[in-house]
């Protein structure tokens, strides 16, 4: 009896293990194949990226990978340009400012509806506005981060007509209402799914939420009664995570997915080579920077600061670990963000000068810091590592000796956010464009504690931020900003390295992607051309 | 033998309890803050302070402890900090992925490992003894991230014959319902979408099998052995009994104890161990749920994650144990 069993099991493993390699060779070719099937019509894009959606609800989240997919399935009130952060109508086809700016009144597209089949609304938009401004603080951090404090009242005027009435003047209010997490979803699906809507995302946009398996991928398909006609060309989009960057292109390469992100730079030029493919680059709105802590050892010394910025060579970071896909940065910000001031000259790479200015603050024979270095890649800071170590020899030659280290990255902000940190690489990716969301954020000293890591103080600069908040005159804000960034040039809080164009890739086939600098892709123009 | 499983099960107790009070702690003496994970560039001071307070974690260790136990008693796994769904609901379909991996994966290893490790010691000092124990220990020690990438690049991109990653063509996917793709597919009578889904399976499964293959065949090999030298063996031989038989049937099942041993903890280990492999095969299982939660430092889904696993392994264990006496009539349990 015994003995039958063991040989049926014996038998049953050879038939598997047969089974699987019969499989593997029968499938030769076949993949290839696969990716041309589609539905009928504009067919799918499958677009593959690192990490997987936090939440499908864009107003709970603050997650890129979140509002990559939110894009598609709703729509904000404005919308940023096609491939910048000016602003165009959206779901409100026009909208007027009262003279003290505290009053806003848009008016509202007609005709649109939400996926579930309800209408689009000024009643709706005040749900929203209202869900936001009474849910938990923690739960809709954007909208308390941005409208907070400001928005008074929401108020429906009419059908088509919303008035926003604000406690202060707010220069980027335009700018915020067209960010992902503030789009518009529908109150009758909101109510239906409570806590589940997360996983449930009803809006207006041109795609509608199909499904969704955690980790793997997220299905959107076409909304057939979009308002804008002719779009969106495909069928469907399905979004893939797949971890690793060069398994990524591994599957890119084999056709089982369209368009991929986080190209590493160093891939670039072979996949440029090859006719079957095409990449992309996402406009720059985001830093890579070296922070100095103000507030530590030799780096107290302004003229320290300044004599690393003289030591490193930004023009060799940008050929060694972009490829070219990236341009040495002046200021805190890129050129992109109106308030840029093109007038800063930046401090050129020169060790003698640097050696000259660390004398002058008396380290003739030079000091020793710890350079830490990121240990996650980031579209602005493509291997932290390497960029660390030719920073640190730019530093050897002009006589300043620094040690490199890391930590896991939750452990490496905390560390860094506490003023562990004495040189430090970091970077930022911009919000909604505006000049207040770099350099308000990354370097006034109510940002000590969060995102100014330099512990970078001067009540100077401080005024010129908090003017430019207050102000709804762009014109005068921009010469706020100017001026702040003359003071941070020659302050040296940061030797700010580079603005990046992160790299993307895709079938040659595809046509119409353009690629957002806030890093949310707009889908509807793309086609999958035959 | 009823009676010793139901000892063993409850002897589990304290260690699961020992368990959930060293992860615990653990993941709490990292550093790195939840809210401040979770806000990202958002995280302001009194945003930090708040989300802190609403996630519980502004409370005392003790308490939070507790309550983490007394939810666990009620089988209440927690709820994610990060996607806020409960964790029972959500871990399903990555250990569902997970043990579907590391069934093929050992199942390949123990086939070729077992029969590896008897081929030579069969024929000792041979050069399919020498290359077999050459390979095992490459088979030990190439990284399985090159191994993986190189597996892709062969059969993917090269000879186009089997997919890079995921489980399933995601134009055509597959209907779940118990999230273990194989059955579910036979359910449903999709031979199209089977076939689909065991050759997604094979080039991770293989990379997640070297590892265990070789420790399986070493094993082997070194028993088998051991038990060749044995009087029985001779008489057998002496009997006129085919080396065949000889090795496969008398050898075998007097040097299966260890063999089987090895097997028990090495499916233990796939289960928490294949994270490289599913990182590079992007298989959305548990290693990888586990590993970004650590990154998140989202504690619930780490501590009833490694729970979770835990209890898998000392349950394959007692499988194991169990195994014995049904394999070796001289083993008894009481």
């Amino acid at each position: 009896m015994k003995k039958q069993l063991g040989l049926k099991l014996m038998a049953l493993i050879l038939i598997l293990s047969m089974g699987i390699a019969g499989c593997s060779k029968s499938s030769s070719g076949g993949t290839k194949n696969e990716g041309e099937k589609g539905g009928s019509g504009g067919g799918t894009l499958v677009f593959a990226r690192g990490g997987d959606s936090e939440s499908l609800d864009p107003a709970v989240t603050t997650e890129g990978e979140s509002f990559k997919v939110t894009e598609n399935v709703y729509e904000t009130l404005i919308n940023f340009g096609e491939q910048d952060t000016e602003i165009e109508p959206g779901l409100a086809e026009k909208w007027e400012e009262s003279a003290d700016g505290l009053k806003h009144t848009l008016k509202l597209r007609k005709g649109v509806k939400f996926h579930d089949g309800t209408d689009f609304n000024a009643e709706a938009v005040v749900f929203n506005f209202e869900r936001w401004k009474a849910g938990n603080k923690e739960r809709f951090y954007y909208y308390n981060s941005q409208f907070g404090d400001v928005i008074k009242e929401v108020k429906a005027v009419d059908e088509h007509t919303v008035e926003f009435t604000l406690n202060r003047v707010l220069a980027p209010f335009y700018k915020n209402l067209a960010m992902s997490p503030f789009a518009i979803a529908s109150p009758a699906a909101v109510e239906k799914h409570g806590g589940k809507f997360t996983e449930n995302p009803v809006g207006t946009g041109p795609f509608k939420f199909k499904e969704w398996k955690r980790n793997d991928k997220v299905t959107i398909v076409k909304n057939e009664n979009y308002w804008k006609k002719g779009l969106p060309k495909l069928d469907s989009v399905i979004f893939r995570v797949i971890p690793e960057n060069s398994a990524r292109l591994n599957a890119l390469n084999t056709g089982e997915v369209d368009l991929i992100d986080g190209v590493n730079f160093s891939d670039v030029k072979s996949i440029e080579k090859n006719d079957k493919l095409q990449t992309f680059f996402r406009p720059s709105l985001n830093v890579a920077y070296l922070g100095l802590n103000n507030e530590r050892g030799p780096l107290k010394d302004k003229k320290v600061r300044q004599a690393l910025n003289y030591a490193v060579d930004k023009k060799a970071l940008v050929d060694a670990f972009y490829a070219g896909a990236a341009e040495p940065a002046v200021n805190p910000m890129p050129k992109t963000v109106a308030g840029y001031n093109d007038a800063v000259k930046d401090y050129e790479y020169d060790p003698e000068k640097a050696k000259q200015l660390l004398k002058e603050a008396g380290y003739e024979d030079g000091f020793e810091i710890e350079l830490w270095a990121m240990p996650v890649a980031r579209p602005y800071m493509p291997d932290g590592k390497k960029v660390a170590e030719a920073i640190q020899a730019n530093f050897e030659k002009v006589g300043v000796k620094s040690k490199i280290v890391s930590f896991e990255w939750p452990t490496y902000l905390e560390k860094a956010r506490k003023g562990e940190a004495d040189a430090f690489l970091l970077g930022w990716t911009g919000d909604n464009g505006d000049a207040d969301n770099f350099l308000y954020v990354l370097l006034d000293e109510d940002s000590i504690g969060s995102n100014n890591y330099a512990y970078y103080k001067n009540p100077k600069v401080h005024e010129l931020f908090t003017k430019a908040q207050s102000t709804n005159d762009q014109g005068e804000r921009e010469k706020l900003y100017k001026e702040a960034q003359e003071i941070i040039k020659d302050d040296a809080p940061w030797v700010p390295l580079v603005h990046s164009k992160p790299a993307l890739a895709g079938k040659a086939e595809i046509t119409g992607y353009k690629a957002h600098p806030t890093g949310s892709d707009l889908l509807s123009n793309v086609e999958m051309k035959k | 033998m009823l009676a010793y499983s139901v000892r063993r099960i409850f002897s589990l107790v304290p260690v699961l309890l020992g368990l959930s009070l060293v992860v615990f702690f653990m993941i709490r003496a990292i550093p790195g803050d939840p809210a401040q994970v979770i806000l990202g560039q958002l995280a302001t001071k009194d945003a930090v302070a708040e989300l802190s307070k609403s996630l519980g974690l502004d409370q005392p260790w003790y308490v939070q402890y507790f309550q983490y136990l007394g939810g666990l008693l009620s089988g209440d796994l927690g709820e994610s900090l990060r996607t806020k769904s409960a964790i029972s609901e959500e871990i399903w379909p990555y250990l569902a992925a997970t043990m579907e991996l590391s069934f093929f994966a050992m199942m390949i290893a123990i086939v070729v490992g077992v029969n590896a490790g008897i081929i030579s010691a069969w024929f000792q000092n041979s050069w399919f003894d020498y290359t077999a124990m050459i390979l095992a220990l490459v088979g030990v020690s190439v990284p399985i991230f090159w191994l993986g990438l190189m597996e892709q690049w062969v059969f993917s991109y090269n000879l186009e014959w089997l997919p890079t990653s995921g489980r399933e063509e995601v134009r055509n996917p597959v209907n779940a319902i118990t999230h273990l793709y194989v059955i579910d597919t036979l359910i449903q009578g999709r031979t199209d979408q089977l076939v689909v889904v065991l050759k997604h399976l094979v080039l991770p499964a293989v990379a997640l099998s070297t590892i265990p293959m070789a420790i399986i065949a070493r094993i082997t090999r070194s028993t088998i052995l051991e038990v060749m030298r044995s009087d029985f063996i001779r008489t057998a031989r002496a009997k006129g009994m085919s080396m065949f038989w000889v090795v496969y049937k008398h050898s075998l099942k007097n040097a299966v104890i260890p063999v089987l041993t090895v097997i028990g903890l090495q499916t233990g280990l796939l289960l928490g161990g294949a994270i490289l492999t599913e990182t590079i095969f992007s298989w959305p299982g548990i290693g990888r749920y586990i590993y970004e939660a650590i990154g998140y430092r989202d504690y619930p889904v780490i501590q009833s994650g490694i729970l979770v696993i835990a209890l898998i392994f000392v349950m394959i264990n007692l499988i194991v144990d169990l195994l014995y006496a049904a394999i070796d009539p001289r083993i008894k349990y009481r």
